[in-house]
């Protein structure tokens, strides 16, 4: 793939009122502005703080189960020919996805700010579960709003969240999925400001959420970087990572920035089809807009209305994304593609098959793009693709899917 | 002048405040909302807000969602919109400010949206989810095209954003009356009678509460502390209670009456 020249110097992005370039920034109601500032500064304080950094480390280590293993899928690679893989292996974290490196970032901020009620959107379920686990670990009340299609579709997931003490509240309203359970999260939000923090769970949202999540997931990347130069005594030419808000991928994409000779790949969901009107790929078919507090890739019809997203994946069912992908898509620091549901179906059998790993259907979607890119690379590249969670929570859409493919 | 400028000079030279209603455009149709607008100008409301409705109206409550859902449903557009107010223009002189989330604005342009909705006769505009912090060039348009920019104040708002926000809010000031969304409520907190003294220590604008204000008790308390009152959520209760029969505008502007009339 083409590499062009970075204009962009080192830590501008965001800049001092949360954009990146002409995208990011708080498109929020009044009444939440100020628990915004607030928040900033508080960010940026804990992340000076040695105390804050020393509790975030141990329970990413103790308690999360990092750092995660580069593991060399040696078989899948054989079977790719072209390209030698690696995983970077967040389904082995507890909770099952790279989601609990953020929730452990934000509980520990939030009680340092003093909050006693956490509230938290989820489409997969797997940010609900890694929220829910968190609030269980430190005593606090746990509310999470989830589309009621969604509660249908990651069943386990909602039993999980309640076993953990989380209250779990259906949202009927809209598409009933993860965009209107973020509606209905902001709303309980601007009511309960004063004592409940909202715990995002992707680089989206007002700043500083897209930065705060960011710093909280990078250490997926900065350990992924010097996993991989300690094995190959080089960097990876490709990494890739699906991009639902795009948590797992900012995380793993970011300690790269600047290595310019490695390219990045997001890929998103193109559901049944890019021309089909039913995906989720904001970046690869959509246009600038806004939604949930910041400017990034929207999809979205003539008159600026939302379009309502597919994806078989539940955590990658968003019409939106967040605003630094757009922003290196831009700037042309990463590139973008996109995986159909039946597509992400063969990448989710591919690695069960060869590797005996069984993805979830999210990270199925970059799993899937491996064997287009075998095709298109020259000579033998390496790549590393984030492995952003299990495929446990899936298995009741994998039953459904096998069951239609044998009739 | 810009017609609420107008209206508020010629209210306080009367001494009095203003009723300023909101429906949601298209709610249940745009001919309703034609027929309405014209009897809520018949029974005392001073100024009155459209709603465009939008696919996720965040800052609303129920109410206003299943408004917008209807409306959308109903194939209401902002063109048909901008149609139905210069028809509006035709016959009435009243105020009117679109209440819209900022994406419909921003997918066309800020420039654009605001030359186009000047042209059809509107006279201001309230989005809650743009602060002015990321409202340069729409205030840039505004300005342009003498269109009133209408910011928020919150019982939230820090000491040093309310200057600021005041400076940049043209026409008048609104004051969301508590944390939260749109929609009744059992009480309005008794902080905001301080908080509006703030506000008003620092500009001279008109400076008008809403959100949860829905009885002509409410009403008449709200206006003696300010310089009006926005009634929202409780006359789209109305228009869906009357929602179906013929007379419903008449029933709805007899509520408003009621309301308008406790000022
Ligand atoms: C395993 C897994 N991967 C990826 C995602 C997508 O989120 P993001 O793009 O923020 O990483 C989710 C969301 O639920 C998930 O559960």
């Amino acid at each position: 793939m083409r590499k062009k020249r970075l204009s962009v110097k080192k830590n501008k992005f965001p800049d001092k009122t949360g954009h990146y370039g002409d995208l990011g920034g708080r498109f929020v109601p009044e009444t939440l502005m100020a628990i915004l500032i607030d928040l900033e500064q508080e960010l940026k304080n804990a992340l000076k703080d040695p105390a804050f950094k020393k509790e975030f480390r141990y329970y990413l280590k103790d308690f999360a189960n990092r750092p995660t293993s580069l593991y060399y899928a040696e078989r899948l690679s054989r079977e790719l020919k072209t390209l030698k893989v690696y995983l970077k292996r967040e389904d082995l974290l507890h909770t099952g996805a790279h989601k609990i490196n953020n929730t452990l970032g934000q509980i520990i901020l939030a009680r340092r700010m003093k909050k006693t009620r956490i509230i938290a959107e989820t489409g997969a379920g797997q940010h609900g579960v890694a929220t829910a686990t968190v609030c269980a670990l430190f005593g606090l009340k746990c509310v999470v709003y989830m589309g009621a299609e969604d509660v249908k579709r990651q069943a386990l997931n909602v039993v999980r969240m309640r076993l953990l003490g989380a209250e779990v509240v259906p949202v009927q309203s809209g598409t009933k999925t993860l965009k209107d359970a973020m509606n209905e999260a902001i709303r309980d939000w601007v009511t309960n400001v004063k004592d409940t923090y909202y715990l995002i769970g992707t680089v989206a949202g007002p700043h500083p959420y897209p930065m705060m999540v960011r710093e909280f997931q990078k250490i997926i990347g900065q350990e992924a970087r010097q996993q991989f130069l300690k094995k190959e005594k080089k960097l990876p030419d490709y990494v890739l990572a699906c991009v639902g808000g795009g948590s797992n991928a900012m995380g793993i994409f970011y300690p790269f920035f600047y290595d310019a000779s490695v390219s990045l790949i997001g890929v998103e969901a193109a559901g049944h089809g890019l021309d089909t009107g039913a995906h989720s790929a904001a970046i690869c078919k959509g246009a600038a807009g806004v939604l949930h507090g910041c400017k990034s890739a929207l999809l979205q019809n003539a008159d600026g209305q939302v379009q309502n997203a597919h994806s078989i994946a539940a955590g990658l069912d968003y019409p939106g994304v967040g605003p630094e992908h757009y922003y290196y898509k831009k700037i042309g620091r990463a590139d973008y593609v996109a995986i159909t549901d039946k597509e992400a179906i063969g990448g989710l059998k591919l690695l069960s098959r060869t590797e005996g790993i069984i993805p979830a259907l999210e990270s199925s979607h970059a799993l899937a793009y491996l064997p287009k890119l075998a095709r298109q690379v020259k000579g033998k590249k390496t790549v590393i693709v984030c492995l952003s969670g299990r495929g446990d929570k899936d298995m009741g859409t994998i039953q459904e899917v096998l069951d239609h493919e044998s009739h | 002048m810009n017609r609420i400028d107008l209206k508020f000079q010629q209210l306080r030279k009367a001494g009095k405040k203003a009723f300023i209603a909101y429906i949601t455009a298209g709610y249940p149709s745009l001919e309703a909302t034609e027929a309405l607008v014209l009897a809520l100008e018949e029974s005392g409301a001073d100024i009155i807000e459209l709603g465009i409705p939008f696919s996720d109206p965040m800052a609303d409550g129920p109410t206003i969602q299943e408004a917008s859902f209807k409306a959308l449903e109903n194939g209401t557009t902002v063109r048909k919109i901008l149609d139905m107010v210069r028809a509006i223009r035709r016959v009435s002189n009243i105020p009117l400010a679109l209440m819209t989330y900022y994406n419909p604005v921003f997918h066309v342009g800020d420039a654009h949206f605001v030359e186009a909705a000047a042209a059809a006769g509107i006279d201001g505009l309230i989005i809650p989810d743009l602060p002015p912090d990321e409202a340069k060039e729409l205030r840039a348009a505004c300005l342009a095209h003498d269109v009133a920019n209408i910011f928020f104040l919150s019982p939230t708002t820090t000491a040093a954003r309310i200057a600021p926000i005041a400076k940049a809010s043209t026409g008048f000031i609104y004051f969301v009356s508590v944390a939260g969304v749109t929609g009744s409520r059992k009480s309005i907190p008794a902080e905001i009678a301080r908080d509006i003294r703030a506000a008003k220590k620092v500009t001279d604008k008109p400076v008008c509460i809403g959100f949860g204000v829905s009885t002509p008790e409410e009403v008449k308390a709200m206006a003696n502390i300010s310089d009006g009152v926005i009634v929202g959520s409780a006359i789209i209760k109305e228009i869906t209670k009357h929602s179906g029969q013929k007379d419903m505008p008449a029933r709805v502007a007899a509520f408003v009456q009621k309301l308008s009339s406790a000022l």
